[in-house]
């Protein structure tokens, strides 16, 4: 017990003692997210939204007195053309350099050749012209279109359905509440981006500190102490976990500061509001996973000469790593309660279930005693490995 | 006299790899390090194992020290099996060897509270210890400086001071005089006469003959594994040198040296 305590302390002095490292492990990460996430959200929004307050400018051409009225409601400024091909090109010019937004043409009978209209002659064409490349030409076009979609469907209105703002007699139609579409997005998100940030975190310590110490040949120097091995490897483990903990919370912060900014208007993260109990079930699922994944690192660590190698023997399990987390993300409850028994997966599973607020709190627990006697087992192997001197020393 | 070690027909071999098989210049796939070797130390004295390079003394003292196991036979060290006990072996003894280094990254000051709590030595003990080690050594004035800042010298002596922060009754040191100049040798040289002084046990490795001479009280000779002859100091030299004594000893065995 003293000897895990003391192997502990001082694999986090290793650890703390270098500012470099600890920047690059546990900082940086999270400060890398934040940034990369948050400059990705702000760009995406500038390509994709107007300012709410944007009055689109638009030219109209033959545009009938009853579709001008009820046109007036829409945030534009409309300007009468009368069409003269002598000014095309003018006016062509100002839309695709983005003075002008819009262009409505009508066909000069419309009104009649809409009342006219059967089954046999054409239906007469209103043409929009725009810029799709400008944010505000796009948006005035969009709204256009489903402006004259709605008047269209006035003009020949026999029934609607699900009419105005989603609202009827009972209330909102669509019953899912906004907390649980945001839950059902972060609980396809969430658990993944935790266990790739996990596995990095670990994959940036363990190698120095398992394959590293065999390398430099100072792991020889504590074997001929009477430490036990399996004091040895549970220390590694533990510090390991540690470690391996503060780079994931950093980068999960980094997440979930820039979530906001990533999601835009569509998240409003305030209506995301899980329990002190969820936070603490997920601190503990995630604990349990990262003792896992620090094991299986170790043992990977340790079956390779240099840190090199080690680093290189990494990336299959990283794949693995993220094949089964990105499995909540296809919606489906794959492999039922069973696969509960499957570790790391049934963390990705319990992780998912409590941001999408359906805590399984057996199930959870579950999880957690599942993966903490697969660490049992895997300190066991390495333990092993520790008392193997073709492991330790062989060439 | 008390026996403090009985080595019985130690036997390791090791697997040679394609590279190692291309580097020795040989077909064979299996590598006999030591052969079948036995010997007895007593206690309280300083025995020393005599070999030319590759005889298989730096695995002997490997086998001792519990880092491998043997494939035969075993070696009882103060009671305890090096087979079927090796954390009681590693409790007892202090070993030096080339092999084993130390975190650049830590200063001695810091690895020597390090293993002494390892080995369960008291805080007080220990910073006592440290005090009179680090001053025989001369380590005191680098004991803040990273061991990757070191001297290959002063790094050799405080892996021989993180050696003895037990203070075992039982030394296992293997070449600890090489590479180091002759004023830190004989630093080195007359501590180990010190510590048979204080009535520890020594065992010790070499090819130097005047580090045997000035500190052995019992020598074995060995050669491609095997236990040649195994003595007190006076009755292998006969009087002689033992540098020579070691030529007539290797023609006799082995054959003519310039064969
Ligand atoms: N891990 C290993 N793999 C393969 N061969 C080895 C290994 N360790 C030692 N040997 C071989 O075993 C033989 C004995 O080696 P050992 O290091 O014990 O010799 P030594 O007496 O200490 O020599 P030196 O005086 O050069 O230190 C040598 O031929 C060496 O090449
Ligand atoms: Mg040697």
């Amino acid at each position: 017990m003293n000897n895990i305590m003391t192997i502990i302390k001082k694999e986090l002095a290793r650890f703390f003692g270098d500012r470099r490292l600890v920047f690059t492990t546990v900082i940086m990460p999270g400060l890398l997210i934040y940034l990369m996430y948050t400059l990705m959200g702000e760009g995406m929004m500038k390509q994709l939204t107007t300012a709410d307050d944007y009055v689109a400018k638009a030219y109209a051409v033959n545009m009938p007195e009853d579709v001008k009225m009820m046109a007036s409601s829409l945030r534009m400024e409309w300007e009468d053309w009368d069409g003269n091909p002598a000014d095309k090109e003018r006016v062509l010019k100002e839309i695709e350099e983005g003075e002008k937004d819009l262009l409505v043409y009508f066909p000069e009978n419309f009104t009649a050749d809409v009342e006219a209209y059967n089954m046999e002659n054409k239906a007469p064409n209103v043409e929009l012209y725009y810029n799709s490349e400008k944010s505000n030409s796009e948006t005035a076009y969009q709204m256009m279109q489903s402006f004259l979609k709605g008047y269209e469907e006035t003009m020949v209105n026999k029934y609607d359905v699900n009419a105005g703002m989603g609202e009827g007699v009972f209330g909102k139609y669509d019953m899912a509440s906004d907390a649980g579409i945001i839950g059902k997005m972060l609980s396809g998100l969430l658990p993944m981006l935790i266990m790739t940030f996990i596995f990095s975190g670990c994959s940036g310590v363990a190698p120095e500190s398992i394959a590293g110490e065999k390398e430099r040949g100072t792991i020889a120097t504590l074997l001929v102490t009477p430490v036990k091995r399996s004091a040895l490897a549970l220390g590694k483990v533990i510090s390991l976990s540690i470690i391996a903990l503060l780079a994931g919370v950093s980068s999960f912060l980094g997440t979930i500061l820039s979530l906001p900014k990533m999601m835009g208007d569509e998240v409003d993260l305030n209506v995301v509001s899980y329990s002190i109990s969820d936070y603490l079930l997920l601190l503990v699922v995630i604990i349990s996973t990262v003792l896992v994944i620090v094991s299986i690192i170790s043992i990977v660590s340790a079956s390779a000469k240099s840190v090199k190698e080690a680093t290189t023997m990494m990336a299959p399990f990283m794949i693995g790593v993220m094949l089964i987390s990105i499995l909540p993300m296809l919606g489906a409850d794959i492999g039922g309660k069973a696969a509960y028994a499957i570790p790391l997966f049934n963390s990705v599973k319990a992780m998912a279930a409590i941001f999408g607020f359906k805590t399984d709190l057996v199930m959870a627990l579950v999880s957690v005693g599942v993966n903490l006697v697969a660490t049992g087992l895997l300190v066991t192997v390495l333990t092993k490995m520790f008392d193997n001197e073709n492991v330790m020393f062989g060439k | 006299m008390e026996e403090l070690l009985q080595v019985k027909g130690l036997r390791k071999t090791f697997t040679l790899s394609a590279k190692q098989q291309k580097l020795e210049n040989t077909k064979e796939k299996v590598k006999v390090a030591v052969d079948g070797l036995s010997f007895t130390a007593y206690k309280g004295e300083v025995f020393g194992l005599l070999g030319p390079n590759g005889a298989g003394k730096t695995t002997t003292l490997r086998m001792l020290a519990t880092l491998i196991k043997p494939d035969a036979g075993d070696a009882i060290l103060d009671g305890a099996s090096v087979v079927s006990q090796p954390e009681l072996v590693r409790s007892k003894i202090g070993f030096l060897t080339s092999e084993l280094k130390l975190e650049d990254f830590f200063t001695p000051n810091y690895q020597f509270d390090f293993f002494s709590g390892l080995y369960g030595v008291k805080p007080e003990v220990a910073a006592q210890r440290k005090k009179e080690l680090f001053e025989r050594f001369g380590i005191d004035k680098f004991a803040e400086v990273k061991v990757g800042n070191l001297s290959t010298g002063m790094k050799q002596k405080v892996s021989l001071v993180v050696s003895l922060v037990h203070d075992p009754d039982v030394v296992i040191f293997d070449e600890p005089t090489n590479g180091l100049d002759v004023l830190t040798a004989k630093v080195v040289t007359d501590f180990l006469l010190d510590l048979k002084a204080r009535g520890k046990s020594i065992i010790v490795s070499t090819h130097i003959f005047s580090l045997i001479e000035k500190i052995c009280d019992r020598v074995g000779i060995v050669i491609a594994g095997k236990m040649v002859t195994c003595d007190t100091l006076e009755a292998i030299c006969a009087g002689k040198p033992l540098e020579d004594r070691f030529f007539e000893i290797y023609e006799e065995k082995v054959g003519r040296i310039d064969e």
